[in-house]
């Protein structure tokens, strides 16, 4: 055998073992899943007894998914989840992109870049600094919590820095002040310029900040779980939390709740996986 | 010029900025001065005055034996769940892309879990620790095995394992991005030079990505520091309030015992904690960094 043969068959080996290591890995990774969805299909007994079995002692039952559906109020919920998550995100990303354009634009007026650090000096702040004060002053004083515009606007308030931020790179770095003077000069207004010119030339960074912002909004629990207390207003992760204090004895029902809540993202990410993950990334690098 | 006067300036600042400005001032740096006012008040959450008691609830904090008691297990989980979520997710970055068959498809699995929300991967992880593992348990045992949910330390491991797994993959694709960044050129330079495998890996590959590891130690840090949805939903505190995070406690001071203004100040502190642990990773890490 010649020195190149040995080297890559030793290549090939060594690439056999990695695969092996990753599968493994990827089995544990995926093993809570698996066990949840196995047991949504057991009965209430099979599920105490032989939490581990692919198929119970007393055979498949379909019953924990549509009773889950109904005791969770699932399709009002999601309705809820979905109404807050689009909206927040298709305002967030409105909202802070024009904020970078005026901001990159007035580089040399002290009040933008003032704003500009002071948004991003708050991005270290944690939730847990502002809950009080934000319960004491929306709820207290001005009693506006209860509605689904309160979150929205709440979720949009925290994520402007941070998607301005992004929008502002994209800008600084994309858009040549040339494009825009040309649009000038062809009688655009400053407004029509932005939306016709500049934000279609954003299109990457929009959809990151899109997926990173709905991921964080579809999952957030402690923001909305003080913002709305009503039953009719619950998202998903408060509908999933205030199941569980119920129902935490029938585990077949909890398993089909757990999988209602994980579902709809999980579809989407089949889908769309390719776009989150790069989305994800570029998110986690520029941020 | 008119695009030079100051009134025009401020009209294309409202027009532009003005909505982002006004919700941002709303809901950060107002709550956030409020929350500084707040600290100095003994309010109850219910009556209309907010009595000023000044640095009462700060020598209450300090003096708080829960709270430092959570804020010392806050920094003892966060050291265990930081350095093993940056070494599982740098071997898992390692793994995927090392070109074996199917990276992308390890890749997009191993991020399956940052899909989903803290509150629902908790109650996944207490049927696994509290059904599948006892059931596993007892069968290899031959007897009934408890759940190391039910003692103190079992339910601090069940933290730091559902953690590392909810963020490893997270941090995986940052080292993916990291390792993508090192040309081949340089790698290949190095092999010429007589370089094996490992040492072009830790002396030439590792010290380029390191602002990969800044950006990983920072948001695993940051995050870890103020974890809450997990807590709730995986331990609730149990048993015996022996899991309550930093986080947590905070919650419950203000809104279960209704001390406003303590939990306020409680989690002031906390922030500043964690600012300054952030900041300082922050700083020692990118003093070293190296220019390709």
């Amino acid at each position: 055998m010649t020195e190149n043969e040995k080297a890559a068959r030793q290549k090939k080996i060594a690439h056999v073992i990695m695969w092996i290591v990753l599968l493994v890995l990827f089995i544990c990774f995926i093993a809570p899943f698996f066990l949840v969805v196995i047991n949504v299909f057991k009965t209430k007994a099979d599920t105490t007894s032989n939490p581990l079995a692919l198929i119970g002692a007393h055979g498949f039952t379909m019953k924990n998914f549509p009773d889950a559906m109904k005791k969770m109020n699932f399709w009002t919920v999601f309705g809820n989840s979905a109404i807050i998550t689009v909206s927040s995100t298709i305002l967030t990303i409105a909202v802070s992109s024009m904020a970078a354009f005026v901001i990159v634009r007035n580089q040399r007026w002290k009040f933008c870049t003032f704003i500009f650090s002071l948004m991003i000096a708050s991005m270290v702040i944690p939730f847990q600094v502002l809950m009080v004060p934000l319960v004491s002053v929306y709820g207290g004083t001005l009693g506006v919590l209860n509605h689904r515009l309160t979150l929205i606007l709440m979720h949009v308030g925290f994520s402007v820095s941070m998607a301005m931020f992004m929008f502002h790179g994209a800008i600084r770095t994309n858009i040549p002040l040339e494009l825009e003077e040309a649009a000038t000069i062809d009688g655009c207004s400053r407004w029509q310029t932005y939306w016709k010119i500049v934000f279609p030339l954003l299109k990457p960074t929009v959809a990151t900040v899109a997926i990173i912002n709905a991921m964080a909004y579809w999952n957030d629990y402690l923001l909305p779980s003080l913002v709305l207390t009503k039953k009719e207003l619950y998202t998903i992760p408060i509908a999933t939390q205030a199941f569980y204090g119920t129902y935490s004895t029938d585990i077949g029902l909890v398993m089909a709740a757990l999988l209602l809540a994980m579902l709809p993202i999980l579809i989407l990410y089949v889908f769309l996986q390719r776009y989150i993950v790069q989305g994800v990334t570029a998110g986690a690098v520029k941020g | 010029m008119k695009q030079n006067t100051l009134s025009y300036k401020v009209k294309q600042y409202l027009m532009f900025a003005g909505p982002g400005t006004i919700l941002f001032f709303c809901v950060v740096i107002i709550p956030f001065i409020y929350g500084v006012y707040l600290t100095f008040t003994s309010w109850d959450g219910v009556s209309a005055t907010k009595p000023w008691v000044g640095l009462t609830n700060y020598a209450a904090a300090f003096a708080d034996k829960d709270y430092w008691a959570a804020l010392g297990r806050t920094a003892i989980y966060s050291v265990f769940a930081v350095v093993l979520i940056n070494v599982l997710s740098f071997f898992l970055a390692y793994l995927v892309t090392s070109g074996v068959k199917g990276q992308n498809f390890f890749r997009s699995g191993f991020f399956v879990p940052n899909l989903i929300g803290g509150i629902v991967l908790g109650y996944v992880w207490k049927f696994v620790f509290n059904r599948a593992f006892v059931a596993l348990g007892s069968a290899i045992s031959g007897g009934t095995a408890p759940s190391i949910l039910s003692t103190p330390s079992g339910a601090m491991l069940a933290l730091i394992i559902v953690s590392v797994w909810q963020y490893a993959g997270y941090m995986m694709l940052i080292y993916v991005a990291g390792f993508m960044s090192v040309s081949e050129d340089v790698k290949e330079a190095s092999s010429i030079d007589g370089c094996t495998a490992s040492q072009t890996m830790w002396n030439v590959t590792v010290p380029l990505m390191r602002a990969s590891f800044v950006q990983c130690l920072f948001l695993s840090i940051t995050r870890c520091f103020v974890v809450y949805d997990v807590n709730l939903s995986l331990t609730k505190g149990e048993p015996f309030g022996s899991s309550v995070m930093a986080a947590m406690h905070v919650y419950n001071q203000a809104f279960t015992y209704k001390n406003y203004g303590l939990g306020q100040a409680e989690a002031l502190i906390l922030f500043l904690v964690c600012a300054i642990v952030g900041v300082t990773q922050v700083m020692i890490g990118k003093r070293g960094e190296v220019e390709a």
